[in-house]
């Protein structure tokens, strides 16, 4: 039954791949367009991803297709401004701030700003047109398409999304902020592309915000390619935070060149359906990666994260956090895997995933797994799954600290490891902001959003 | 210092296989191959009654509908299933009496292997039932036994006369479909051990299975279920070995443990199967199921393992926690040498209230070899307030060979706390050189530091295999160096 919902879903995808090829292909540089045919070959023989494939086996696919989803192949202009009703604020933080509306580059004057020093941001479908050099070099070489059914669909499909060019020793000052918005009258497929590229000695620091903006259906399926080139510095950071009726695909991959430092973090507030592929590979020497994640989920959502890091070479530090406290009836899944290759001696690699079930109702799968071929190595991994101390809750109630507080400090306390390790202080701010409102249930979409768009 | 680690690590790989013989007694085969007629042939040799052939033949529809479970961290070359012998017996020349009238060359066979058949000359209380190829040849203090109520006799015997537990219990912990290999096993399998302890009954000595492949070209099946009613208590060792030999043989055991309400079953492996020469050629194919379910309140199931040989070994010894307050544990030490390939683990499935288990795997990698731990912990909605502990550590020793641990975690209630932990690591230089340093050298203060590493599994064996899966550890290891 599963396999013909699937196989159904496939062929709408193949068909509308062939049919509508011709605007697909509008706009892009022959570089992406002559990556798509291949993809989506690789596409029509793997598909959309089933329980079948260990990956996946803890999420349910089919349903998140089923729903007639529009595709905008073309840019679409959104009838009111964005501007007026929508600022994701974070205070005294000065950042780049650009928007991305259904996977589509918002600003149609200047589609590439220049930055400080050389640095390029802007759409990914332009930047094509217009650095044809580095796409050569740097597009479709970290996201393999073989690697699922979803990177593959994205590769096929790709319009536009973000490009970020750091050239080399150039640091930039601001944080760049992207504003990854959903909002339509209908419901709504995108599948951005992202391509962000760092050289030599380069630093720099992104903060991307999800959100949906009207009460449709959406599902997003983005594929986020990261080049860290040698002794660069990079941290991502990744705020989830849409409504109940959305599903979010999402797939990083990371390249680290010699002595390369990345941080990156997800932070799911909200969402219906959340699926992060990390995919890291440390390429050359003496990289460091620091991979986090927190995910905040009731009522029937799921979040899903996998993670892979790649030791590929000697001499490289990975550590990888991932904290999940989980309410009403939400399922949460977490797999992450540590592979350090025959000759990457000197290794080290750590890796926890720590959760709390509040409810009977709430399940969580977690599979954390080693997979080791050289023998100079450290490498750990953890899991925990259980219930808030109660310990800890007699010793703040016995200091006169109600119930429901004292929970919650305890909840806060929880997810503040992960809250330390953003780098960027006014963000963390923010963010710890947003965590609590969260775990009190309030509303959690940025403050100032006044599309009350639907019920969280 | 380079050269000298080599050195030791050659001279570790190069250690000899010291079961590796082949004792030359009169042996009868079916012929090779495997269908329908084979398994009416195994049954009626064996004089079954007809709800057996109904079992076998059952399991054998399944299997032909299965397919070889591909997931393991394992490379198995194909095993053709018609180029083997199904069914191996020394040919007996007439009914045994006593101890006396057991082919010498077979007696002198378990002599060699340290094993007591002759109970007058007993050293250690252990009753040993003794499985030659497919057969059980010899059941020692089965008298004695008996007077206590206990039946622990060959599961051919356990047919005939006790029908009504085989019966009731055969195929109700490992179910004909269970898997690949347990239905080919429940197809085929032709002896084993049947051990029953009555309700209230402290078994008062260790019971112990010893099997013993000899024969060229067959695959070794057979089926071991224990049965502990009420209150018993029994303790349970099996060991294993094989001659050397240059084709793969195929061994696809099952077995069965049930824990009644009280209940308390220990059981112990030291598995020294042929594990192939340091070229990777030859040895055992282990695929073996083994599970228990503690079905009453407040049983308790043991898993204790040394696993040292096998080509390749797929095994997970799982508890079903059924019972409220039951409790499983699962202690595992695996060691590859070699070429060898290790894919074990086990299986807690929590379904009772206040249910504990325990996991403790230690497993060691040296030459060539693959070593994964694989593990299941589930805790469903109704079993409330479980608390599982795992522990996988794994040790390297020497650059060419992996470790690597797969472990799953599925909670599903808000009461139960799982904890996992795992860690990958050499021996430290540090710690070698502390040793060096009062004068120990670096091959015994390897041993010392593997055994230390291992000690907290091997505390859980009863003495006789404790000192014996020391030994082991310290013939395949001493001296390596990572």
């Amino acid at each position: 039954m599963e396999n013909q919902v699937l196989a159904d879903i496939n062929t709408i995808f193949i068909d509308r791949f062939k049919n509508e090829k011709s605007v697909l292909c509008e706009g892009s540089s022959e570089l992406i367009n002559s990556h798509r045919e291949k993809a989506f070959e690789i596409f029509q023989k793997t598909g959309i991803p089933t329980k079948a494939d260990e990956r996946y086996r803890y999420i349910t696919l089919d349903p998140v297709f089923r729903v007639d989803y529009k595709s905008y192949l073309r840019k679409r202009d959104i009838l009111f401004n964005i501007d007026d009703v929508f600022h994701c604020d974070v205070p005294n933080l000065e950042t780049h701030t650009i928007l991305l509306v259904n996977g589509w580059y918002h600003d149609k004057e200047n589609q590439l700003t220049s930055l400080p020093g050389g640095a390029v941001i802007g759409s990914f479908m332009a930047a094509a047109q217009k650095y044809p050099r580095l796409f050569e070099k740097y597009y479709g070489k970290y996201a393999d398409p073989n690697t699922d059914g979803l990177t593959a669909l994205n590769t096929a499909f790709a319009q536009d999304g973000i490009f970020l060019y750091v050239p080399k020793g150039v640091i930039l000052d601001k944080s760049i902020q992207i504003i990854n918005i959903l909002l339509s009258d209908e419901d709504v497929m995108a599948q951005p592309r992202n391509l962000f590229i760092l050289e030599e000695n380069s630093q720099a620091q992104i903060v991307v915000c999800d959100h949906t903006l009207s009460s449709q259906r959406f599902l997003t399926n983005s594929v986020t390619e990261i080049a860290a080139g040698k002794n660069s510095l990079f941290d991502f950071y990744k705020i989830q935070n849409e409504h109940n009726g959305s599903v979010q695909l999402s797939s990083v991959f990371i390249n680290q060149k010699k002595a390369s430092n990345v941080v990156s973090g997800v932070i799911t507030l909200h969402g219906g359906i959340i699926r992060n592929n990390i995919h890291v590979k440390l390429e050359e020497e003496y990289c460091e990666n620091s991979t986090m994640g927190l995910y905040l989920s009731d009522k029937g959502q799921h979040v899903d994260n996998y993670t892979f890091i790649d030791h590929a070479s000697p001499n490289c530090t990975s550590n990888e956090l991932f904290k999940g406290v989980l309410d009403d009836y939400a399922t949460g899944a977490f797999t992450g895997k540590i592979l350090v290759r025959k000759d990457a001696q000197n290794t080290r690699a750590f890796q926890a995933n720590n959760n709390i079930l509040l409810t009977d109702d709430a399940k969580i799968n977690t599979k954390p797994q080693l997979e080791i071929w050289a023998d100079d190595v450290k490498c750990s991994h953890g899991a925990t799954v259980g219930q808030l101390d109660d310990n800890a809750l007699f010793y703040l109630r016995s200091r006169g600290i109600n119930e429901k507080e004292a929970r919650m400090l305890l909840m806060f306390g929880f997810t503040y490891e992960i809250m330390n390790k953003i780098k960027i202080e006014p963000l963390k701010i923010r963010i710890s902001n947003l965590i609590e409102k969260r775990l009190r249930g309030e509303l959690s979409r940025c403050n100032s959003c006044v599309m009350n768009c639907r019920e969280c | 210092m380079e050269k000298e680690q080599d050195k030791i690590i050659s001279e570790v790989t190069g250690g000899e296989y010291k079961y590796g013989f082949y004792t030359n007694v009169e042996t009868e085969f079916i012929p090779k191959g495997l269908n329908e007629d084979t398994i009416r042939l195994i049954s009626s040799k064996k004089g079954e009654p007809e709800f057996m052939l109904e079992f076998r033949l059952k399991a054998f529809e399944k299997w032909k509908t299965m397919k070889m479970p591909e997931w393991a961290q394992l490379n198995i070359p194909e095993i053709d299933f018609q180029n083997i012998i199904y069914y191996a017996a020394p040919k007996k020349q007439k009914e045994l009496g006593s101890i006396d009238e057991i082919d010498p060359k077979l007696k002198a066979t378990f002599d060699k292997l340290g094993i007591p058949l002759d109970e007058q000359k007993r050293l250690s209380g252990v009753a040993v039932d003794a499985v030659i190829d497919s057969v059980s040849v010899k059941t020692t203090f089965k008298d004695s036994l008996a007077d206590k109520g206990i039946i622990f006799c060959s599961f051919s015997e356990a047919v005939h006369e006790h029908p009504d537990l085989i019966k009731k219990y055969m195929g109700s912990v490992v179910p004909v479909g269970d898997n690949y290999f347990a239905a080919l096993n429940s197809a085929v399998f032709s002896d084993g051990s049947f051990v029953y302890i009555p309700k209230g009954v402290r078994c008062p000595m260790e019971l112990s299975t010893y099997f013993r492949i000899n024969a060229a070209n067959t695959g070794q099946f057979e089926r071991t279920l224990i049965v502990a009613d009420e209150g018993a208590y029994v303790s349970y060792l099996e060991g294993c070995t094989a001659p050397q030999r240059d084709e793969n043989q195929l061994h696809a055991a099952i077995v069965e443990i049930i824990a009644e309400k009280d209940a308390d079953v220990k059981y112990s492996t030291v598995q020294n199967w042929y594990p192939g020469d340091k070229d990777g050629k030859g040895g055992i194919y282990n695929f073996v199921t083994k599970r228990g379910i503690c079905r009453g309140d407040n049983s308790k199931i043991s898993w204790t393992q040394v696993e040292t040989g096998s080509a390749i070994t797929w095994k997970y010894p799982s508890c079903i926690l059924k019972g409220n307050n039951s409790v499983g544990e699962f202690y595992s030490v695996a060691v590859t040498n070699n070429h060898q390939q290790a894919d074990t683990g086990t299986k807690m499935i929590h379904l009772g209230k206040n249910t504990k288990s325990t996991i403790v795997s230690k497993g060691i990698s040296a030459g060539k070899s693959q070593n994964s731990y694989r593990g299941l912990v589930k805790v469903t909605k109704k079993a409330e307030n479980s608390r599982n502990f795992s522990q996988c550590d794994s040790l390297l020793l020497g650059s060419n060979c992996g470790a690597h641990t797969f472990p799953y975690i599925q909670v599903d209630n808000k009461s139960s706390i799982v904890e996992h932990e795992a860690t990958t690591s050499k021996i430290g230089e540090d710690q070698i050189f502390y040793c060096n340093q009062r004068g120990i050298s670096t091959e015994d203060a390897i041993g010392l530091i593997v055994n230390g590493y291992a000690k907290e599994v091997l505390n859980q064996l009863p003495m006789e295999f404790a000192v014996e899966a020391q030994k082991l550890l310290q013939i395949s290891l001493e001296g390596s160096v990572g």
